[in-house]
């Protein structure tokens, strides 16, 4: 039994993991960086299937709820449900092998590879697991995972620099380099953190088609988003994080009304 | 307990040695994000300013000597220093007998001069260079520091003595209430004062100046250093040299503890480096509380009864000390979350 | 695609082959065809193969990998005294030995990265070499050094002193005086032991090329890349780097073993420090991350450690014999410093102008080159042609 399991059996914790079609359940995590409340209180249910946004004023913790949840970050209290699976004390590794993925805000790309070899790094890890020492299995010779990066390379429009230097390419060519990345290893549950920040309308545009049309294979996703156009385009569901808090959780319709949401994060957009 | 008592006193200066030298690796490190793998060549090359100002004052002419004669009834040829024509029997002998504290001087003016040409010349192109460079170029310019004093000096350990006032050993025991078997080198002591006075006047600089203010404030985010903005080059060249003078002097006042070779460097740098990451990479604290530390760890490791029980304890009990503590403290004793973390 | 990097490999390979087996003819114009050189070259073309999986790949600066050799070369002599002066086994247990001794640094300092685990491996090393000084002196022979002896004829002789050679006495093997180390009769000195480590080099380095374009490289070289997101990728990188550090410890040992071979004789110098730091400039002054690059590099300074620590002040006068009198006394005064025993300048300065000037070593320097020439001949090209649509 992992040492997650002993938190979550703990006597007197008993939180709960979540109600049958849920994929990603945080109960009440508190996490504080000395003194100050990046989170507390969280709780959010994701579902299976659905696309689920945060969103809220810079600050409010978004990103640290994503660390928490990879694994990047300990919460002071509370836990990480991933399909029955406590994420809370995993390591990174262990929780991308549960099927959790992420896109990162800056990408974090292998500068020193190729693009085609950022994309197998990845799909080598999903098929072979997180150790396979396999050392005479020539890397160029898997047809198989070769072909399906190429298409996934191409899905985001970077099927002509297969051989670039990821170190060469530019920040927008990089993001699309990161959710290809994230795509081949057809994780259950996908979390991007602001996959469009940085993109022409144009790139932006052609990302929300892409993560459409993902939509529509089943993939769950978590998605972090200043851009409402964005937002509003993708999500099923929407949670609003302000101050550490989530102040409201709904349907885009619901939020667009909830007067809570425009007080603290729509109105300083809408003045 | 006398063995006891005097196994700690002979950690202590070897422990300040330690120190002072840990402590100029940090310095570089913290402020300018340099590791300094030359840093044991620079304590070296102060040992040597000391053997150098004994030669300088030892050129002497020949003189017929009046009084002494050899076996053969003809008088005696004798060496006179020139040091005693000029300034006279007395003062000149005095100077003779005290060249390895007056060698201070020399290792401040010289490791000055050499630390400033290094920085300038060399570790200025590194800051943005990648820690392995870093560690390489440096590795190479200790060898060759090390080569040419051995082409100039030989290979052979060089033996100093200390002034004839401290050069006997001191009854301890009587001082602190020990047996009367308690006698001790007064040099050690001497080297003991003088590291712990060298610390305190670090800390001092670092602290009540502004100068140290701001090296301070470096060595807590390397980020802000940029953002001081005037004349940080100037700065990261001072902080270069005080560090290149400290292992100077450290090792200038060494040499009747330890006779000086070419190789000395060496040794030195790799049991500091290991004070320094025990005590905690970037901090200066840490590096003096580690310095002392290993020193005294080392020196109870080599009693006969210790050896005895653990053969071979001695020499390599600083580096079991520091796989442990890297191993269950990660930043070592008292180092900062955020330096050095991949 | 496929095709076309395997023919690549392939014509590598063969090319690096056919040079390692005719080094006695192509270096033979420069004077040092002989055995006991090809044979160094050799044997730290290895050591440095080996170092360049774990800091090539993995960009993970060892700098204790002299304690591996000291592993290997300690293990051969043994299997020589106890077992058989065939080589065989004793570059078996040696290898072995070496890996199991890499694990354990491995898993201990392969906790820590970056400088951390450069002082880790430092630590490690030094504390082979002192033990082996002191402590361990009954199995190292302390200054010494440990050597094959002849076979003992009264059992009060320590073992240092007198071997007993179980295999080779069972089988009634009879001995000259002096043991001689052999591969199945034939005698490893001279040609043979240079043949017998090239065959061995070229071996290693068609490990080391598979490995490199393996799966498992690929992930090395991620980690170098960027090992965080490596983690958040799904990949734990402590087994590869571990696997790696263990990979290049027998490659370490094997050499280790091979300077047993060829020299039945092993010291604990083998293990200092500045023996790790040599292997270390062997790698970069080829080009880390490079194939061909190591053993490049170890072949060149192998070479001019040979050659310039031969050359003395004499050599130097009549070399700059052709200046005035007070400046040839100057030269030859200033030139000594770099030649016989002033060979360890000579050394640290290249190490110093390689980091500074072509981090990327002699591999890089040529590649430049060729860009440049590449850039040159399609200009003179595109010129060439430039001219026709006028006429």
């Amino acid at each position: 039994m992992s040492a997650a399991e002993d938190i979550a059996n703990e006597p007197g914790r008993g939180f709960d993991r979540g109600t049958a079609n849920t994929v990603l359940h945080i109960d009440d995590v508190h996490k504080s960086f000395s003194g100050l409340h990046a989170l507390s209180d969280v709780d959010l249910d994701v579902r299976e299937g659905e696309t689920h946004a945060i969103i809220g004023p810079n600050g409010a913790g978004k990103s640290t709820l994503l660390n928490v949840c990879v694994g990047r970050l300990k919460p002071d209290r509370g836990a990480v449900v991933f399909d029955g699976e406590v994420l809370t004390g995993k390591h990174p590794h262990e929780i991308n092998q549960l099927g959790v993925a992420r896109v990162f805000q800056t990408p974090e790309v292998f500068p020193e590879l190729s693009v085609l070899e950022n994309v197998m790094v990845p799909a080598l890890s999903k098929r072979d697991g997180h150790f396979r020492l396999n050392p005479f299995k020539n890397f160029f010779g898997e047809k198989a995972l070769r072909d399906e990066a190429e298409n996934v390379l191409e899905s985001v429009g970077l099927q002509a620099q297969l051989t670039d230097m990821a170190s060469v390419m530019s920040r927008g060519d990089k993001r699309r380099l990161e959710l290809a990345m994230g795509l081949i290893q057809h994780p259950r549950l996908l979390l991007l953190d602001e996959p469009t920040a940085g993109m022409a309308r144009h790139d932006t545009n052609a990302t929300i088609d892409l993560l459409k049309k993902i939509k529509e294979g089943g993939m769950t996703k978590v998605i972090i988003e200043h851009d409402m156009h964005v937002v509003f385009s993708l999500a099923d569901r929407i949670s609003v994080l302000a101050g550490g808090r989530i102040i409201a959780q709904g349907t885009p319709d619901e939020i667009k009304e909830n007067p809570k949401v425009k007080e603290a994060y729509l109105g300083e957009e809408q003045v | 307990m006398d063995a006891i008592f005097l196994q700690f006193l002979n950690g202590l200066d070897k422990g300040g040695a330690y120190a002072l030298i840990a402590l100029g690796l940090t310095l570089v490190f913290g402020t300018l994000g340099v590791v300094n793998f030359a840093h044991g060549a620079l304590f070296m090359l102060g040992a040597f300013c000391a053997v150098m100002l004994r030669k300088i004052f030892n050129i002497s002419y020949e003189r017929v000597s009046e009084t002494e004669v050899d076996f053969l009834g003809k008088p005696l040829k004798e060496q006179i220093p020139y040091l005693k024509g000029i300034f006279g029997e007395d003062l000149g002998g005095f100077m003779l007998d005290y060249s390895v504290p007056l060698s201070i001087f020399l290792a401040v003016i010289v490791m000055g001069i050499v630390g400033f040409i290094m920085e300038r010349g060399l570790i200025r192109h590194f800051y943005k260079r990648p820690h392995a460079d870093q560690i390489l170029v440096t590795f190479g310019l200790a060898i060759v520091v090390g080569e040419l004093i051995r082409h100039y000096f030989g290979a052979n350990p060089i033996p100093q003595a200390a002034p004839k006032a401290v050069s006997g050993s001191a009854n301890i025991g009587y001082l602190v209430g020990l047996g009367p078997n308690v006698i001790y080198p007064w040099w050690r002591l001497v080297y003991f004062a003088f590291s712990v006075s060298i610390i305190f006047g670090v800390f001092a600089f670092l602290k009540f100046t502004t100068f140290g203010m701001v090296v301070r404030a470096g060595m807590q985010d390397r980020e802000t250093v940029g953002l001081l903005g005037i004349n940080i080059e100037q700065k990261f060249t001072i902080v270069f040299a005080l560090a290149a003078i400290v292992a100077g002097v450290a090792g200038a006042m060494y040499t009747p503890i330890l006779p000086p070779d070419y190789n000395m460097g060496m040794d030195f740098l790799v049991l500091s480096f290991v004070v320094v990451v025990v005590g905690g990479m970037g901090s200066l604290e840490g590096a003096v509380l580690a310095g002392f530390l290993l020193g005294i760890l080392q020196s109870f490791a080599s009693m006969q009864a210790v050896q005895n029980l653990l053969p071979g304890i001695s020499q390599i009990i600083v580096y079991l000390v520091a796989v442990v503590v890297l191993l269950t403290l990660p930043r070592g004793l008292l180092g900062r979350k955020g330096v050095m973390e991949d | 695609m496929d095709r076309k990097t395997n023919l690549k490999d392939w014509t590598l390979f063969l090319g690096f082959a056919a040079v390692v087996l005719c080094l006695p003819i192509i270096l033979d114009p420069i004077g040092a065809n002989y055995p006991d050189l090809l044979q160094k070259i050799a044997i730290f073309g290895i050591f440095a193969i080996g170092f360049n999986i774990l800091f090539g790949l993995t960009g993970y600066l060892s700098f204790g990998h002299a304690a591996f050799i000291g592993v290997g070369s300690y293990m051969s002599l043994w299997s020589f005294k106890l077992l058989t002066m065939n080589v065989l086994p004793a570059i078996a247990f040696s290898v072995i030995l070496a890996g199991m001794f890499a694990y354990l640094i491995g898993f201990v300092s392969l906790r820590r990265s970056g400088i951390y685990f450069s002082i880790l491996t430092l630590a490690f090393a030094q504390m082979s070499y002192s033990l082996a000084y002191s402590v361990l002196t009954p199995i190292t022979n302390g200054e010494t050094g440990l050597q094959t002896r002849a076979i003992r004829t009264d059992p009060a002789t320590s073992l240092l002193d007198g071997d007993i050679r179980i295999i080779d006495q069972a089988l009634g093997i009879q001995e000259a005086s002096v043991p001689t180390t052999h591969f199945f009769g034939m005698a490893m000195s001279g040609y043979t032991g240079f043949y017998f480590c090239a065959v061995l080099l070229i071996i290693c380095f068609f490990i080391a090329q598979r490995l490199t374009n393996s799966n498992f490289g690929m992930m090395l070289k991620a980690i170098k890349s960027n090992q965080n997101r490596l983690n958040y990728t799904g990949i734990h990188t402590r087994p590869y780097l571990i696997a790696a550090f263990v990979i290049s410890g027998m490659y370490a040992g094997l050499a280790g073993s091979l300077m047993a071979v060829t020299d039945p004789i092993a010291g604990a110098e083998r293990m200092q420090w500045t023996a790790s730091g040599e292997v270390v400039l062997m790698t970069i002054l080829g080009g880390v991350g490079t194939l061909v690059g190591p053993v490049l590099g170890a072949g060149i300074i192998k070479y001019a450690e040979q050659k310039v620590s031969s050359w003395n002040e004499g050599i130097l006068d009549s070399f700059f014999s052709f200046l005035p009198e007070g400046l040839q006394h100057f030269m030859s005064g200033l030139g000594a410093l770099f030649v016989g025993e002033g060979w360890h300048t000579t050394l640290g300065l290249l190490f110093m102008i390689i980091v500074i000037f072509l981090p990327g070593g002699i591999m890089e320097g040529i590649r430049r080159i060729a860009a440049v020439f590449a850039r040159k001949s399609k200009s003179n090209n595109t010129s060439a042609a430039a001219p026709q649509p006028a006429e």
